[in-house]
């Protein structure tokens, strides 16, 4: 498939063109003197400086932090269970309902994932705060890694488990010795992606906070609903920068892992 | 152990996902009330069976009835799916070129490029929808550009129009059309091609005969999910929408937060579900076939 055309390199261009201009306006206008976002006063910091003194917005991240870190790790944890059982465990009762849970979250519609989220926490008397925001980041975020867990879990040799308990080790040793080893990079790039879902989510978290906890996004959705601003441009380019390294970071990471495999099987055919 | 792994995530997910439609359904059955919470009923197990009898009988499909009459509601569910499809297929066609040059690139490139179709969809959400005001409004940068080059006279109202919703829902729901119709296009086995071509046919003719139909299972993962989150979108319609911008994600959230009326919430959420359960139950379908053949 590798005969790249001119159209193939046109619709590239015009295509990430489109996805990333918007992107580069937004973090140009952030280092704008003037207040009006359309027109262009100057180069200037002072909205970066404005944001940082800003205390609700400093209050709102570190509360986005937290919930992202705790959902995150969570939904690392019963994801990965999840993919096991999917991808490991043939048929069983109740599978289709199991497999139909863990892929319906991933396309719901925010509202109604919010909305009955706040309605089962109601009801059973749950005080709406940090741990309501938790439970309902880990509930879609596990969706999400068991779907990538899975795909790793589908492509490696199973026959290297058997191989563990041929040789005496308990179901437990060989999951903890063989099996999340190899799982560990999907693992990791679950818990990431459990994380940004996390930081990122707007409406789970308006419904499902109270008034002791305000999300960034929430902050940022009450300023923008009133016009643009350059401290959310400001906090915006923070937020692109942070992605950008950590993808960069990322991409490094798994591309060594790529090559050192390759050069395992090497050494192991030779 | 598998017992154990299965019953945890198992308990979880009915216990926060599925236990909470139940409700939802209870709720859009009872009244608004001046209370906290807003509604009644609510069910006092205390009071034993009799309790549960009068709660029972309490409830009744009165917000259903008001949904039906009041032409707001389902106008805003045909325009949310008018929308939705519309969108959905703006998506596949900006989508599809990109996926297909992709997969032709040089293999050294594809990691790079494959980085930069994820990086937007790390980047917030919120940001992505909130670059576009400045793009869009009646003084924004799009309109003073066409009118600096001269395209146009005066300036073009596209922000709060239907286009601008979108506009807002092709850019931010790309990455999800182009990664599933990449990576069938990606896993391809090019010698198809090569016989196509051998046999006589047109670059062009092997496109359609060969190159579409394989990309298929990709085209309709990507589709659904552009199409089935696009219907109940809030961020979109309220930011880059104007007020005639009907859609029924937006509705609910103002139904919510403005009126506090949840019965009419819940009910417009059951709805909104029933709509959705089709394409959802399409989707999961599709997904277990395509991991049975990965097996």
């Amino acid at each position: 498939m590798n005969r790249i055309s001119s159209f193939n390199i046109v619709s590239l261009t015009l295509g990430f063109a489109f996805l990333y201009i918007p992107m580069i306006i937004l973090v140009i206008y952030s280092f704008n003197e003037s207040k009006l976002v359309t027109v262009w006063a100057g180069f200037s910091t002072k909205w970066y400086g404005e944001l940082l003194r800003n205390e609700s917005f400093l209050a709102a991240a570190w509360v986005t932090l937290k919930v992202a870190f705790f959902s995150s790790t969570l939904a690392t944890i019963l994801g990965t269970m999840a993919a096991y059982v999917m991808v490991r465990r043939g048929r069983f009762a109740g599978r289709t309902l199991f497999s139909g849970m863990i892929y319906a979250p991933l396309v719901m519609p925010e509202v109604i994932t919010g909305l009955s989220l706040l309605l089962l926490f109601i009801a059973i008397g749950l005080d709406r705060g940090v741990l309501t925001i938790v439970l309902a980041h880990t509930t879609f975020a596990m969706c999400y890694v068991s779907v990538v867990v899975s795909s790793r879990l589908v492509s490696f040799d199973q026959s290297l488990e058997e191989a563990a308990l041929d040789l005496g080790s308990t179901p437990f040793e060989a999951f903890r010795l063989v099996t999340i080893p190899i799982v560990a990079p999907a693992v990791l790039s679950g818990w990431l992606l459990a994380f940004t879902l996390s930081l990122d989510d707007l409406i789970i978290a308006s419904f499902t906070s109270g008034p002791s906890a305000t999300t960034l996004p929430m902050k940022v959705w009450s300023s923008v609903r009133l016009g643009v601003s350059p401290e959310i441009n400001a906090l915006s380019t923070i937020f692109i920068g942070i992605v950008t390294v950590g993808v960069l970071i990322a991409s490094v990471v798994s591309k060594r892992a790529i090559s050192r495999r390759q050069a395992e099987e090497l050494a192991a055919e030779s | 152990m598998k017992r154990l792994f299965t019953v945890i995530p198992y308990a979880w997910l009915i216990v926060l996902f599925l236990v909470p439609f139940a409700i939802v359904f209870k709720i859009s059955l009872s009244d608004y009330a001046v209370s906290i919470p807003p509604y009644a009923p609510t069910l006092d197990i205390a009071g034993g069976w009799q309790a549960v009898k009068d709660f029972l009988g309490e409830l009744d499909f009165e917000n259903y009835v008001f949904l039906t009459e009041d032409a707001l509601y389902w106008k805003a569910y045909l325009s949310s799916l008018k929308i939705a499809a519309i969108s959905t297929v703006l998506t596949l066609l900006v989508g599809y070129p990109i996926a297909y040059g992709m997969a032709r690139a040089p293999e050294a490139w594809r990691p790079t490029l494959m980085m930069l179709v994820i990086l937007p969809f790390w980047t917030s959400f919120l940001i992505r929808v909130y670059a576009w005001i400045g793009i869009l409004a009646t003084e924004g940068l799009l309109n003073q550009f066409l009118l600096w080059i001269g395209i146009i006279d005066a300036p073009l109202g596209l922000l709060n129009t239907p286009t601008a919703v979108y506009i807002g829902i092709v850019y931010t729901y790309l990455p999800f059309m182009i990664l599933p119709i990449y990576a069938a296009l990606d896993r391809l086995d090019p010698s198809l091609l090569e016989a196509a071509e051998d046999l006589g046919c047109s670059r062009t003719t092997a496109f359609w005969t060969v190159t579409v139909p394989l990309s298929r299972p990709g085209v309709i993962a990507g589709c659904f999910l552009v199409f089935i989150p696009a219907v109940g979108e809030v961020v979109i319609p309220s930011l880059l929408g104007g007020s005639d911008t009907l859609m029924i994600g937006k509705i609910l959230w103002e139904e919510f937060f403005s009126n506090r009326d949840w019965p009419v919430a819940s009910a417009v959420a059951t709805i909104l579900l029933l709509i959705l359960v089709v394409p959802i139950v399409l989707f999961q379908r599709q997904q277990q076939a395509a991991r049975e053949a990965e097996q």
